[in-house]
């Protein structure tokens, strides 16, 4: 493994945008585009909505970013390089370095709060001794210090959602992706979860948040990338931006 | 709960859920199809016995018909026979039979009141032969000759051939039904898998998206899947292992019936199924991960 590859699979500092798109278009199969012509960049630390509405195509882009789907054409960078180039079996490396709280969860329901929430850690090879503080101080900050021994069925809403951003960010990830985080809750659990994607990003994290809740999103003061129809129609100020 | 629950005892839990309520139907259909290709082993191994049987009876012994002349009567004739052959090399012993079971063998035939007195029923002499360097029937033939004794001898060469053929055709009849069976088997036991994987596309998943290396997944599933078909395999072996012992014990000495003779050495060769049914979930798994994740990439 080269130098560049060592930093872009061990988390070092690269220049440059984290993320770039370019010209990307996207299609499930043989369907329309639900993503055409799709460029942008996101600069390291910085803190973008994803907004646009249902069927816009924020899902896909997310999906693109945290490597689920292939583009159909154009360029994708993470950390510097070109995804399409990257060997599969060096894609678990750069998907170790991308933090996604899912719409729908996505927790494992046989698995304890605290067992979801290592199971990054686990994965990435890492011994219990090493994290079992940071996992348990990490649910503590979300707010689920009571609730680390409890199986997912048996959380509300709002806990479920909180344990998926804890296992999200549990590796320090230098990407954080939300899709739709406060589709399931009330307000004031959408603000708490606001907050703390915002601490998160203080720390150096950078975030991108799909969401249709237009109000949430224009409180937040955050820069705004818009999806319509499958197009980036407008982007907000931000850090390195370039309209697509 | 939460008030016992100290992070500092904490220790990972598995990956994948101790018991998944969706195991029982793999369990259940691999211990069948198991089951069933074990209890057509131990029948091919009883078949193959017989079939080995049914030749070794026949090439190891020959009937010799007496025919008593002159003054002689067929008792001493026979007699006389009896011992001419039990000096021939190659025979163990030559037994002259007495006019009553020479009579029941007829008996068949002509009715048992035809067979008056005055009928002259010929007499056998049934001769036991080295199985390892089994005399001749021109040396007997000789032998008899040389001792002044009208007879016929029978080495059922006119019945070994058409009996060794269907002999063969029994035990490769046997191994084909089993390898039928076996392959069958395999081929349930390894789409139960697949199928059974397809519920777990979730936990993959997320595995997948959380960064796991594909080896690392594939052999998360292969090992589970190994561990549910060896514990059905053994159910299933175990289970047919029974019914041979069963088989076994009701038949005494001869196994099931003469025809169909279980020994007891042949239980054992269902002991590999449990590895085998793991051998085969395990690949089936590794596949449809490999599959799974595939698609996902």
């Amino acid at each position: 493994m080269s130098r560049n590859q060592n930093a872009v699979f061990e988390g070092d500092a690269v220049a440059g945008p984290v993320l770039r798109f370019d010209g990307v278009g996207m299609r499930y199969g043989r369907a329309p585009e639900v993503l055409k012509d799709v460029s942008f960049e996101l600069a390291a630390g910085s803190f973008h909505f994803l907004t646009g509405a249902s069927g816009a195509g924020k899902s896909s882009l997310l999906k693109l970013i945290y490597l689920a789907e292939r583009p159909s054409r154009g360029t994708i960078e993470l950390f510097g390089r070109d995804v399409d180039a990257v060997h599969a079996s060096d894609r678990p490396f750069l998907r170790r370095r991308i933090g996604v709280v899912f719409q729908e969860f996505r927790l494992l329901e046989h698995l304890s709060a605290f067992d979801n929430v290592a199971l990054p850690l686990r994965i990435a090879g890492g011994k219990p001794d090493a994290y079992r503080a940071d996992v348990a101080e990490l649910l503590a900050w979300v707010g689920l210090k009571d609730r680390m021994h409890a199986l997912p069925p048996t959380l509300s809403g709002g806990e479920k959602q909180r344990l998926a951003i804890a296992r999200a960010v549990v590796n320090r990830p230098d990407i954080l992706l939300a899709d739709e985080p406060t589709g399931n809750v009330d307000d004031a659990h959408a603000i708490r979860i606001l907050k703390l994607f915002v601490e998160l990003n203080r720390l150096g994290t950078t975030v991108l948040i799909a969401s249709h809740d237009e109000d949430l999103v224009a409180r937040s003061g955050q820069p705004v990338l818009h999806l319509d129809r499958g197009r980036l129609r407008m982007f907000g100020r931000g850090v390195g931006e370039r309209a697509g | 709960m939460s008030d016992i629950f100290d992070p500092r005892r904490w220790k990972p839990a598995p990956l994948l859920p101790r018991r998944d309520p969706r195991d029982g139907a793999l369990v259940f259909v691999v211990a069948v199809l198991c089951f069933l290709a074990c209890l057509t082993a131990i029948g091919g191994l009883a078949a193959d016995r017989a079939a080995r049987g049914w030749s070794g009876q026949l090439t190891g012994s020959a009937t010799v018909v007496v025919r008593a002349n002159g003054g002689e009567t067929p008792d001493t004739a026979a007699g006389r026979a009896a011992e001419a052959l039990s000096g021939v090399k190659g025979v163990i012993e030559a037994r002259a039979l007495e006019k009553a079971r020479a009579e029941a063998l007829l008996e068949p035939w002509l009715g048992r009141e035809a067979l008056l007195d005055d009928l002259p029923i010929p007499r056998l002499v049934t001769v036991d032969l080295d199985p390892k360097a089994p005399a001749t029937a021109i040396a007997l033939d000789r032998a008899l000759k040389a001792a002044g004794v009208d007879a016929t001898v029978d080495d059922h060469s006119l019945w070994i051939a058409d009996i060794e053929r269907g002999a063969a055709i029994a035990r490769w009849a046997a191994l084909g039904v089993f390898l039928l069976i076996a392959s069958a088997a395999a081929a349930a036991i390894g789409f139960a898998t697949r199928a059974a994987m397809a519920a777990h596309r979730e936990t993959i998943e997320v595995l997948h998206l959380s960064g796991a290396q594909a080896n690392f997944v594939v052999r998360l599933f292969q090992s589970r899947f190994a561990r549910v078909a060896a514990v059905a395999g053994l159910f299933g072996a175990a289970g047919a292992a029974s019914i041979g012992a069963l088989a076994r014990l009701a038949g005494g000495g001869q196994g099931l019936t003469p025809v169909l003779p279980v020994a007891w050495l042949d239980l054992l060769a269902v002991a590999p199924t449990p590895f085998l049914a793991a051998l085969v979930a395990a690949v089936a798994a590794r596949v449809a991960a490999h599959g799974l994740i595939g698609e996902m990439a």
